[in-house]
């Protein structure tokens, strides 16, 4: 579980975060939505431990980061797993070896125990033949896909994903979704998504954070979203006809 | 205040390098991967540069001396202090901070722009590390380099004097050998040690910490060019008045 208690963040003159709490929970898909420029991006960073927030705390199962040396810092952070926006996976490596860098950076396994466990993550994200591709070889959704391999080979207690659908079609969008969720819930792990896709939230938001000008607006789930009489929430997620006409309908299915 | 902020920086940054090493194995990879592409990759322009520079330095001396008087070996003598004492080392290495050094900004800039950097200290890397040391460790064996260019800049010069017609094979063998101070070889090594760091790291400080996307990478990319050739300017002065004078 991942708690956060009061988080501000400026950079210069420009408040970001502005004091956010909110609590993370283990086996759970949470979602951290909102308008660009909201402060989506600097608080997943602050969750990352990448930007330091100037008040407030993020602890992680009880470990209050602000308060670990760095070296406690470096062995909870090998416990994260990213999926960046851009993926961010090494060029110079191949698929595999992508795969394989936490392995062979924090583990004592054989080349063969590595190897194995390679074979078995690319198989759960459905590229079981691209391990001798390199990243500027794949396509946007296959490179999420190894993005999020990377992120789970060694069994990270707490993923996080920026953006994961961004640049993808519908259909991929929908299993890169459905990815995250069966992984969460398989390894019971703590999983934070920045995400803009209304999709996304529908399906998967078990946990919602709405953030608006650097503050929590709202929170809740993907049930309680259809329901909500807050305008900041309805503006944003039902902002298009089609979404307005869904939401409509769920109501009257309700009723 | 920027400089002194990124003079500050820089040093915190060669501090980081030493902390934290990566484990062995995969630091042993790129190490070798670094010699590759910054020492073996730098060979041919070195060793092409280097042999037609030594036969213009021949050519030039050659031809400056006019006076009957003095005689044609020296222009083996000037052409060999020329090539072991400056041009070797400080203007190979101005080169080298065009060729390698904007390898490295970008290669490291790229990353950052990329978020492969983030990658890295999400997943607990010290990243300074990972990508710093193997540079700084492959550029320990640029003397290696300037040896070669050394070599090559008095064989160039031989070749250009001798099928010139500037002197003899003879003579330009004598002024090779003539006077030769062993000093002046630890001190050519020296400023080679010393802008072998500077060549991998200023580099890499200004790609691990540029901001913004490729057009920065590229800004970034000559700042580093720049500062790495103002660095061995500076640094080959303040060396030769210490070691020489």
């Amino acid at each position: 579980m991942v708690e956060v208690k009061e988080i501000h963040k400026s950079f210069g003159d420009i408040k970001v975060l502005k004091g956010i709490s909110t609590t993370f929970e283990k086996g759970k898909t949470n979602l951290i939505i909102g308008q660009s420029g909201s402060g989506k991006t600097v608080f997943l960073k602050c969750l990352l431990g990448l930007f330091t927030p100037e008040q407030g705390t993020i602890s992680y199962d009880g470990k209050v980061y602000s308060e670990l040396s760095a070296d406690d810092k470096r062995e909870l952070r090998a416990e994260m797993g990213m999926v960046f926006q851009g993926s961010a996976l090494f060029d110079s490596m191949t698929i595999a070896e992508n795969v394989m860098f936490p392995l062979r950076m924090f583990t004592k396994q054989s080349k063969s125990e590595m190897e194995d466990r390679v074979d078995f993550v690319l198989k759960r994200v459905n590229l079981a033949d691209a391990h001798k591709k390199k990243p500027s070889e794949a396509s946007g959704g296959m490179q999420k896909r190894v993005a999020i391999a990377r992120a789970i080979v060694n069994n990270p207690k707490y993923l996080f994903c920026d953006e994961p659908n961004s640049g993808l079609d519908p259909k991929t969008a929908i299993v890169i979704d459905n990815l995250i969720q069966e992984i969460t819930q398989e390894y019971n792990i703590t999983t934070m998504i920045n995400s803009h896709d209304m999709n996304s939230v529908m399906e998967i938001g078990q946990k919602i954070v709405f953030l608006k000008d650097g503050l929590k607006a709202w929170e809740g789930s993907n049930e309680t979203i259809f329901k909500t009489d807050n305008e900041t929430v309805t503006d944003f997620v039902y902002s298009s006809e089609l979404m307005k006409k869904v939401r409509q309908m769920y109501l009257e299915e309700k009723q | 205040m920027s400089y002194l902020h990124n003079i500050g920086a820089y040093f915190l940054m060669i501090k980081e390098m030493f902390r934290k090493p990566t484990k062995w194995s995969v630091m042993r990879g790129l190490i070798f991967k670094d010699i590759d592409d910054l020492v073996i990759g730098s060979l041919g322009i070195v060793a092409f540069i280097s042999f037609f520079v030594g036969g213009v330095v021949t050519i030039q001396t050659a031809l400056n001396i006019s006076n009957p008087l003095i005689p044609k070996y020296l222009v083996g003598f000037a052409t060999r202090q020329s090539v072991i004492l400056e041009f070797a080392p400080t203007f190979i290495s101005i080169i080298m901070a065009g060729k390698v050094g904007s390898f490295i900004t970008s290669s490291i800039g790229t990353m950052r722009v990329t978020e492969q950097i983030d990658a890295l200290e999400v997943m607990g890397i010290n990243a300074i590390n990972y990508l710093v040391f193997p540079k700084f460790i492959a550029m320990m064996l640029y003397p290696f380099v300037i040896s070669i260019a050394m070599f090559l800049g008095i064989i160039g010069g031989m070749a250009a004097c001798v099928y010139g017609g500037f002197s003899t094979l003879d003579d330009y063998i004598t002024g090779v050998q003539m006077d030769f101070i062993p000093f002046h070889m630890t001190y050519a090594f020296i400023k080679t040690f010393v802008f072998a760091f500077l060549l991998a790291t200023i580099p890499s400080f200004y790609g691990y910490y540029m901001k913004g996307g490729a057009l920065e990478v590229g800004k970034a990319s000559t700042t580093a060019f720049v500062w790495t050739s103002v660095m061995i300017i500076l640094l080959n002065y303040v060396l030769t008045q210490m070691l020489l004078s």
